[in-house]
């Protein structure tokens, strides 16, 4: 196990070794040819479905550098483009990740981009459409983006409220994927690989997870993600009884509310 | 003199009997009986039979003198927490079921001793409903409803449970018994005893059909516990745990016989086949299993037939819309009358498609042209339910619905107007509870009410009210502007996310001036969002008729014009009522809807209708504006007096206090309610409701329309 983090810089970020990613349709060859037209994409499906980790396979794949942007509703604009700050008495510009990612030809993931502000999101726009330039007011530059640049995007439509909805004009700029969970018999192969759990646990967990799926909209927002999946079958794989898992790993991450909870863990429970 | 502490006699327990028993008693019932009887015990327990009565005659006197009657002996065999189970407990019944189930419970104290314990370590279905409910839907197949009844059986929409399971000495393991119980019938439907109508039609032909179903049942049960072990360890454990407590153990030559139905390919096929070697041999067919109830096929037959009809009516409209979205129009343009569209029936395939973790273990693909389609996602859920009936999709289904069947709908619509028409009476409405303060309980789902449409009317009063107000609106938009936020960058702060460089210019100067560098150095973005959400709703009681109604609508005209500046979300709904089983909720303008002119008709018909039974529709709309996504929430109630009701309980302090804690629970989801009252008696009963700062009273009725907007200014700002 590391003890100390490694730090090293956005631009930098190269993926060496490939990350586990099962396609389930043709989201890499309509990736690679959008990349290769120079064309944005929009990731668009619920969390935990595997979005994060096909920009990172697809990063492997093309070889260039991943910048990941985590949006939030204060993200200003000047994070993404840059910022000038002050150094003995002078003052100097940083450039954020965006102008990072665009000046090292890299991809930039602006990851929930519907958690940042509107305004922030229309400094995109010339990025995303054929003009492919970055305007850095501030610096009076306008910074043009190479070929090898890319930019893509997650957006979440489950639970898009009335606050949070992609306007018409950034959402038209970018070619769209739709993710969702995998087919049972993908799923567990999934699980089976990330965690080494075996078979016949890691069917059990793929059932459990389309039990709290068909709950959804019953009380629950969304049902368990591949991604909690893999959290509870790790904990199984280390030990911890199958049941136990499903209530820490799963149950609690769905819900809050008592009653469900209950009928959650009684779901689990009645499979093992 | 008898000081408090001292027990009454007979004859003054008596007196006080009578004031309260009055309307039940007669020449040849007196309350004496009673009197005598009670006069044995202390005095606080007197004084708790003489209250209770009082309350319960308030309800129902009949009811009140048979407590009377029976209160003594119940006190003699429970202490007082138990009488007062007992005694809400013949309450409630009276509320569901009516006087003589009520009378019943009653006179029944004996009854109600030996099942105490049971109701003490028993598990009550209203408090696990819900999680069952869910368990049920999380396991999978057709959404089924957990509903309490006298047996244990499902009529394949719901699963009928008692509504009380004591059988084992603690909750938990009562709750074991009841997951066992929804689990077997969940399997019946899932598994397949009632699919395709085999089973119906089997027990057409019996002789002894009562005989034959049970020991089906019992062959059934065996079969579904199989399944349920195979894929459901930890429910089939339980289950196991409950048998060795309740059951008998399995005579082995039983075992032997029931083998085959224990493999995986087993059907209710297999089930029926073995019933004859049963009916030909002289094994006894072993008792009931605790948990598996019974089989009602008469129930299932009428539900059954109702939802295929149903579902192929959807299904086929759903392909309608599938024709619909590849052709561009609707089919079957040029036959408006035809139910069905037979030229259709070509241009669709299903293709099964090997699919684990479903009983028959295959799914489809549908086809249209020859091209695969996606389904939408209520289409699927039709599709998986006619496949858990009939374990197929029948060739005869893949046939557009035409026209005919488009307009004239489906059977069980729930058109909220044609309720009285007599089709169907609470199907499609909302219950509410409704507080008994007496009781100092909820009556459960006590009130009915329904959400209609307000019927609009022309234009004409909305723009007569902007002229005769014309120069008001002017002053409001330019009041409600001044309310309205935007986002403002507000320089020279102490925090903030970007560097004011101007201000840091001049600090830099100041510091190399020898001046103290101020902090204040960066720009912050202030967002002054109004996130508010308001849910107006009119008293469209009856006495509201006349000048009080038109400066409702006037109020209601100036209020939307000025919300409409301000951009607040706002919807706005009427209400009235006549009794429990009617209350009634009228959208005016829902929450997403724009201030559109279907709109503006509907706030000019705002009419005077029935009575004003508070609690209901205020339940109903804090359901309405939870639902929205604001920071603020408010509810504001305009009215012209107290809560009221053809039915005479509600009137007074029963009302007033329902109406106070339905404000309580909507207070608890973070809703505002106030109150706008033009009831010049308001101060007397508004402050105990709504509270001290929460109403206003409009003591001149012409300045509502100014004062509802000027109130709600003041209310958000």
């Amino acid at each position: 196990m590391h003890a100390t983090a490694k730090a090293i810089k956005p631009e930098e970020h190269f993926i060496d070794q490939e990350p586990y990613y099962e396609p389930v349709g043709d989201e890499i060859e309509v990736f690679s040819a959008a990349y290769r037209n120079r064309l944005p994409v929009l990731l668009k499906g619920p969390t935990g479905c595997g979005k994060t980790r096909f920009m990172e396979h697809m990063a492997w794949r093309l070889r260039r550098p991943l910048i990941t942007v985590s949006c939030h509703d204060d993200l200003t604009s000047s994070d993404l483009v840059g910022r000038y700050l002050v150094k003995g008495g002078e003052t100097f510009w940083v450039d954020g990740p965006l102008a990072r990612a665009v000046r090292a030809g890299g991809i930039c993931y602006l990851d929930e981009i519907v958690e940042a502000r509107k305004d922030t999101t229309v400094v995109i726009h010339p990025l995303a459409d054929d003009r492919r330039a970055l305007p850095m007011e501030k610096l009076g530059e306008l910074l043009e983006a190479p070929d090898a640049f890319c930019l893509a995007m997650s957006y979440n439509p489950g639970y898009q409220s009335v606050l949070k909805d992609l306007k018409q004009s950034t959402r038209q700029r970018f070619v769209a994927l739709e993710f969702d969970y995998p087919n049972a018999a993908l799923e567990q192969r999934i699980l089976e690989r990330e965690s080494g759990v075996e078979e016949g646990v890691a069917r059990q967990l793929v059932r459990f997870a389309h039990m709290t799926r068909n709950l959804k909209g019953q009380g629950l927002d969304e049902g368990a993600s591949t991604r909690l999946l893999v959290h509870a079958a790790k904990l199984i794989v280390s030990g911890v009884a199958p049941v136990v898992a499903c209530r820490a790993a799963i149950a609690q991450a769905l819900t809050d509310d008592a009653e469900l909870l209950t009928a959650v863990n009684e779901l689990s429970a009645s499979l093992f | 003199m008898i000081g408090p502490r001292y027990p009454l006699d007979a004859e003054a327990l008596e007196r006080r009997m009578d004031a309260y028993l009055d309307a039940a008693l007669s020449s040849r019932r007196t309350a004496a009986a009673p009197a005598r009887a009670l006069a044995a015990f202390p005095r606080d327990l007197q004084e708790f039979v003489l209250r209770w009565g009082a309350i319960i005659a308030s309800s129902n006197c009949e009811l009140a003198y048979q407590f009377t009657a029976f209160a003594p002996e119940a006190m003699g065999a429970m202490d007082l927490d138990s009488v007062e189970l007992w005694l809400l407990h013949a309450m409630d019944l009276y509320d569901n079921k009516g006087q003589r189930p009520a009378v019943r419970a009653f006179q029944d104290v004996s009854g109600f001793v030996a099942n105490r314990q049971e109701r003490l370590s028993g598990m009550a279905l209203e408090d696990v409903q819900g999680v069952l409910e869910r368990f049920v839907h999380g396991l999978d197949g057709r959404g089924l409803k957990v509903a309490a009844g006298g047996e244990t059986y499902t009529d394949t929409e719901h699963l009928f449970v008692p509504g009380i399971v004591g059988l084992l000495p603690d909750k938990d393991a009562n709750f074991r018994l009841y997951k066992a119980m929804v689990v077997h019938q969940w399997a019946q439907n899932w598994f397949g005893t009632w699919r395709g109508g085999v089973l119906l039609d089997a027990v057409e032909r019996w002789g002894q059909p009562d005989l034959t179903l049970r020991r089906l049942h019992a062959l059934e049960t065996v079969r579904l516990d199989a399944c349920i072990e195979r894929d459901f360890p930890g429910l089939h454990r339980d289950a196991q745990a409950l048998r060795r407590e309740l059951d008998a153990p399995d005579d082995p030559a039983w075992r032997a016989l029931t083998e085959p139905l224990r493999r995986p390919a087993a059907l209710l096929e297999d089930s029926l086949r073995l019933l004859e070697a049963l009916a030909a041999g002289r094994l006894h067919c072993p008792r009931p299993r605790c948990y598996q109830g019974g089989l009602y096929p008469e129930r299932v037959r009428g539900v059954l037939e109702l939802r295929l009809a149903r579902e192929r009516g959807q299904f086929r409209i759903a392909l309608a819309k599938l024709v619909e979205e590849v052709d561009g129009q609707p089919p079957g343009q040029e036959e408006p009358e035809a139910e069905e569209l037979p030229e259709t029936r070509g241009r669709f395939k299903l293709r099964a498609r090997a699919e684990r973790d479903t009983p028959e273990g295959y799914s489809y693909d549908l086809f249209l042209d020859g091209k695969p389609v996606a389904p939408p996602e209520h289409m699927v859920s039709t599709m998986e339910s006619i496949i858990q009936d009939l374990g197929e999709i029948p060739p005869e289904y893949l046939v557009a619905a035409g026209p005919g069947l488009y307009k004239r709908g489906l059977p069980g619509g729930r058109d909220p107007d044609s309720v009285w028409a007599g089709t169907y009476h609470e199907e499609g409405a909302f219950l509410y509870h409704e507080w008994d303060h007496e009781r100092r309980r909820h009556r459960k789902n006590w009130c009915v009410l329904r959400e209609h449409e307000v019927q609009g009317t022309g234009l004409a009063f909305y723009h007569s009210t902007l002229r005769k107000h014309g120069g008001l609106i002017k002053s409001l938009r330019r009041t409600f502007e001044v309310l309205r936020g935007e986002d403002r960058v507000l320089r020279r702060q102490h925090f903030g996310e970007d560097i004011d460089l101007d201000a840091l210019v001049d600090a830099y100067a100041d510091v190399h001036g020898g001046l103290e560098m101020s902090d204040r150095l960066f720009t912050r973005l202030h967002r002054d969002e109004r996130n508010i959400a308001v849910m107006l709703m009119v008293d469209m009681s009856g006495s509201t008729k006349g000048w009080v109604n038109e400066a409702e609508r006037e109020a209601i005209i100036l209020l939307a014009e000025a919300l409409e500046t301000l951009g607040d979300r706002y919807a706005i709904y009427g209400f009235s009522g006549w009794t429990r089983k009617r209350c009634e909720a009228f959208a005016v303008k829902r929450f997403e809807e724009p201030l559109n002119d279907a709109v503006k008709g509907r706030i000019c018909g705002i009419e005077p209708r029935d009575y004003t039974r508070l609690g209901a529709p205020i339940r109903h709309l804090s359901a309405r504006l939870r639902e929205q996504e604001a920071r603020i929430k408010l509810l504001i109630t305009l009215s012209d007096g107290k809560p009221d009701d053809y039915d005479p309980q509600y009137r007074g302090d029963y009302g007033i206090e329902d109406t106070r804690q339905a404000l309580f629970e909507a207070r608890l989801d973070g809703i505002h309610p106030f109150c706008i009252t033009i009831d010049e008696e308001g101060a007397a009963y508004l402050p105990h409701m709504y509270g001290a700062a929460n109403y206003v009273v409009v003591a001149d009725v012409a300045k509502l329309p100014l004062k509802v907007s000027d109130i709600y200014r003041k209310l958000t700002s």
